[in-house]
């Protein structure tokens, strides 16, 4: 890793504001494994952008001490997308809950990844809608009861880590908001590697999923090896119980090339073809 | 001593041939031949629903002064065959001193067109084409065209060796050949339908389509982003944009829907960047949630309707206006942004420019009202001027020490902006309701505040002569309309202030925020005003209601696409009225 020519410390990357999260909410882990992944990464705040949806994780944004924007729901990554190739320089984070990710923005995060643009997506799982309530997410598990689903969804929970390495994301992971240090970690990792890097942060809802509160005894750190061969990360997925964590996939794909900058070109050789 | 003015002169030429036959390519050489040779023109299209082949029609009007719609009548109509050409006969009502050109192997004319009385001589034109290496149909009509309007061979072969030089010089042969071939069937004919005398001393003329026209615009105002999802009749703008953007330090991205080009736009707006997208009606209803986002969080960004028959997927090869209604009240909540129109054709420029500059300078997106029938026309125009609209975005810069409030309440409502990189300029754009900072709030002050802030940037922008145009002669009967039906009604008032009957025109280029003042003064003295505009709910009639007492009689002309809204309508209008 590069010495960063700066010393931060999460502290840095971090906002005065209080956020609105349940005491307990996996969100506030993530926000620090964040902020500490900033810190080490070395660049300075006013060179990050952070960019969410809406939902409970999606208020990380303004929590941040970056530059950060909180659109509406399930276009982060579409957001980001903008920004990023018009503005290459920057250092681009998504942040998105399962169901701002998977449900209402489930399409464009198909296309983030078949697009490769470097920057790094976080989403933060409890399997549930938080922010309304306790409604069923595209990764809860059929059974589970709610007022909006009597008696469970009766649907099969989404894959996000099979699908981002099918439509091509460039480093698939997933951790646990509780284990920090390998959190953090791994996020460093997912930034400094080129093209779109997907890290799935399981992230306990403990008001509407208090059963989530067990995760941390459930997760467990992959057997498997990471690997930059999509069949091999594929076959670890087929044995996958959801709770494996760390680096899945490192993808060698060029990232998506953006040719916007600075320079001015000439207008006028436009017009041109206009003329007869 | 002052030379007489030249008498104003137009010809109006349909070719029409089965989606193959190659008839726009036809009336496009005509069309630059024309601009060639000294003259204006346009050429607008009639196709139907298949994506290739089925009917086609390239109509054309060529002139020795700007025109900015086509004419009352067609004077000549060249058919390669008859293939559907019932279902596009209306679109191309024939003067009675018309001439039909037809093809005897094609088959009887049809009622449809021998309904119009026009001359109708036949020429073999397969036959024609049939006897030339290669030859085509669509250049004998080229050649008889050519013929009939005394456009040079020399200006039309310049054209088809730039087109044909890399199909080879077999190629470029037999369009000459087939040319000739129509050259010398209308000197035999001896029909006489030619212009006048070219405007020579206007050289350089332009030939473009709207959408290129509003996309050039923009580039012009600062654009260097674009994104984009497909639709007609918008596709070209974006197009256009892509290769254009590429050639100066821009980029145009393909998004996978109009959820996703509108955020990607108000991303790299957010960035820095000058932004646009440009899409038609069902795009348009996609990107309104987004659209409330750039307002509520002060982003700019334009974006281009390209209008056609709605709702739903309606008539996407055609043009209507009935989108009036969803792009100034679409939003939820109240979102304080502009909706602005072009006037015509050419004017798809300075609008596209002013759009961006608006969106820009007050931090708001922009909705471009265009249609089909701009959006597709392809015209000859004068060489445009620069305009001083430009991207000039209030930017944040850091000073001092003080905390930077990102939404700080200011006397004309705009803030000065933190672009990403700049140091102590941290902020989080919202949707959410926020404070100055741009922290998520849920008092009181902070949404009065804000939305006060939104409206006044808005409202008391000064939009200066640019809110629409005021022509004609005379205050007291007065024809009201907006966007592309302008040029219609500016061609029913040519006809009717020649017949004595004295009628102003005013059309409105800012639709929203309202321009009630510059509005009232412009009817001041009306006392018989006709609001004219193409869509079935009379939109814009209920818009200029709802927010102005209009002087005098008001009288309401309004009907839907498929057909656009002639200026013999609005003249039969106005005169039954002007008697009455
Ligand atoms: C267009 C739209 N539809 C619905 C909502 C309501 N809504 C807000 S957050 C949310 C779901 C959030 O769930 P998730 O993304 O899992 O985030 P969490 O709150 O669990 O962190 C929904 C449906 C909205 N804000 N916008
Ligand atoms: S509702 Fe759940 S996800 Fe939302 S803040 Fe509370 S614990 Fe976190």
């Amino acid at each position: 890793m590069n010495i960063p020519s700066n010393s931060f410390t999460n502290k840095d990357f971090t906002s005065d504001i209080k956020p609105v999260w349940c005491p307990g909410c996996g969100d506030f882990h993530v926000l620090l494994s964040i902020t500490k992944a900033l810190a080490a990464l070395g660049r300075p705040p006013e060179d990050i952008a952070v960019i969410s949806g809406i939902g409970c994780s999606s208020r990380i944004p303004a929590y941040t001490n970056c530059y950060g924007f909180h659109g509406v729901h399930g276009r982060s990554l579409a957001l980001a997308a903008g920004l990023k190739v018009a503005r290459d320089d920057l250092t681009v984070m998504v942040m998105s809950g399962d169901g701002d990710g998977f449900s209402i923005g489930g399409n464009h995060f198909l296309h983030a990844c078949r697009r490769n643009i470097d920057m790094t997506y976080i989403v933060m799982d409890n399997r549930v809608y938080g922010m309304t309530k306790g409604q069923p997410s595209p990764t809860t598990e059929p059974d589970w009861d709610s007022a909006l689903s009597p008696g469970g969804s009766g649907l099969n929970p989404f894959q996000p880590l099979v699908i981002a390495l099918a439509s091509g994301a460039n480093f698939v992971a997933r951790e646990f908001s509780g284990n920090i240090k390998s959190t953090t970690q791994t996020i460093i990792e997912a930034v400094k590697h080129p093209g779109f890097s997907f890290v799935e942060i399981l992230s306990p809802c403990v008001t509407f999923r208090p059963d989530e509160k067990e995760w941390k005894k459930q997760v467990h750190s992959a057997s498997v090896e990471e690997t930059s061969d999509p069949a091999q990360a594929a076959r670890r997925i087929m044995t996958d119980d959801g709770m494996n964590t760390g680096i899945l996939y490192r993808g060698t794909r060029a990232p998506f090339k953006s040719k916007v900058s600075d320079e001015h070109g000439d207008i006028n050789a436009l017009e041109q073809d206009f003329e007869i | 001593m002052t030379t007489p003015p030249i008498a104003k002169k137009s010809v109006s030429i349909s070719i029409a041939g089965a989606g193959g036959a190659g008839a726009m390519t036809a009336g496009g050489i005509l069309l630059e031949a024309a601009g060639k040779s000294g003259w204006y023109g346009m050429m607008n299209r009639s196709v139907g629903p298949q994506i290739r082949g089925g009917e086609a029609a390239a109509l054309l009007r060529l002139a020795n002064h700007p025109v900015e719609c086509m004419s009352e009548g067609f004077d000549l109509l060249i058919a390669i065959d008859w293939k559907n050409a019932s279902r596009f006969a209306a679109e191309m009502p024939l003067k009675k001193t018309g001439l039909v050109i037809a093809d005897p192997s094609a088959g009887d004319v049809p009622d449809a067109i021998t309904a119009y009385g026009a001359e109708v001589i036949e020429v073999e034109i397969k036959k024609l084409a049939k006897s030339v290496p290669g030859g085509r149909e669509n250049m004998v009509a080229a050649g008889l065209a050519a013929g009939f309007i005394g456009l040079s061979e020399d200006f039309l072969m310049e054209i088809i060796n730039a087109k044909l030089a890399r199909k080879g010089d077999a190629a470029v042969e037999s369009s000459r050949l087939c040319l000739e071939a129509g050259l010398k069937a209308a000197a035999e004919i001896a029909r006489n339908f030619e212009i006048g005398a070219a405007d020579m001393k206007n050289k350089g003329r332009w030939l473009i389509t709207g959408n290129e026209a509003v996309g050039l615009g923009a580039i012009r105002g600062g654009v260097r982003y674009a994104a984009a999802y497909p639709i007609t009749p918008a596709t070209e703008v974006l197009e256009w944009l892509s290769p254009a953007l590429a050639k100066i330090g821009g980029a145009l991205v393909q998004a996978e829907d109009e959820l996703s080009s509108i955020n990607m736009a108000i991303g790299a707006s957010y960035g820095g960047r000058p932004s646009i997208t440009a899409t038609s009606g069902p795009g348009l209803s996609l990107m309104m949630e987004s659209l409330g986002l750039a307002a509520a969080a002060e982003v700019p960004v334009v974006v281009v309707d390209v209008m056609r028959c709605g709702p739903s997927t309606g008539i996407a090869t055609k043009s209507e206006q009935s989108d009036l209604n969803i792009a100034v009240y679409g939003f939820h909540g109240d979102a304080p942004h502009v909706v602005c129109a072009p006037l015509s054709v050419a004017d798809c420029l300075y609008t596209g420019q002013w759009a961006v500059h608006l969106a820009e300078a007050m931090q708001v997106p922009v909705i471009v009202l265009s249609d089909q029938s701009l959006g597709q026309a392809r015209v000859l125009m004068k060489r445009p001027v620069n305009l001083s609209f430009l991207a000039n975005r209030k930017v944040y810069k850091q000073q001092s020490d003080e905390p930077y409030m990102r939404y700080a309440i200011t006397a004309d409502g705009v803030s000065p902006m933190a672009i990403p990189g700049t140091p102590g300029g941290q902020y989080t754009a919202d949707g959410l309701t926020h404070s100055v900072r741009g922290t998520p709030s849920t008092q009181r002050s902070d949404q009065q505040n804000q939305m006060d802030k939104r409206h006044r940037k808005v409202a008391d922008f000064d939009y200066g002569i640019h809110w629409g145009e005021v022509s004609g002669v005379g205050e007291e009967l007065v024809i009201l309309t907006w966007g592309s039906i302008t040029a219609p009604a500016k061609e029913a008032i040519r006809t009717l202030n020649s017949e004595g009957i004295d009628v102003k025109l005013v059309a409105m280029r800012l639709i929203s925020p309202f321009p009630k003042d510059a509005l009232l003064e412009a009817l001041q003295g009306a006392k018989r005003i006709l609001i004219v505009e193409q869509t079935h709910a009379g939109q814009f009639h209920s818009y200029l209601r709802a927010n102005c007492d209009l002087p005098g009689e008001i009288r309401q002309f309004h009907r839907p696409g498929p057909h656009l809204i002639s200026a013999t309508e609005i003249t039969s209008q106005i005169r039954d009225w002007a008697q009455s």
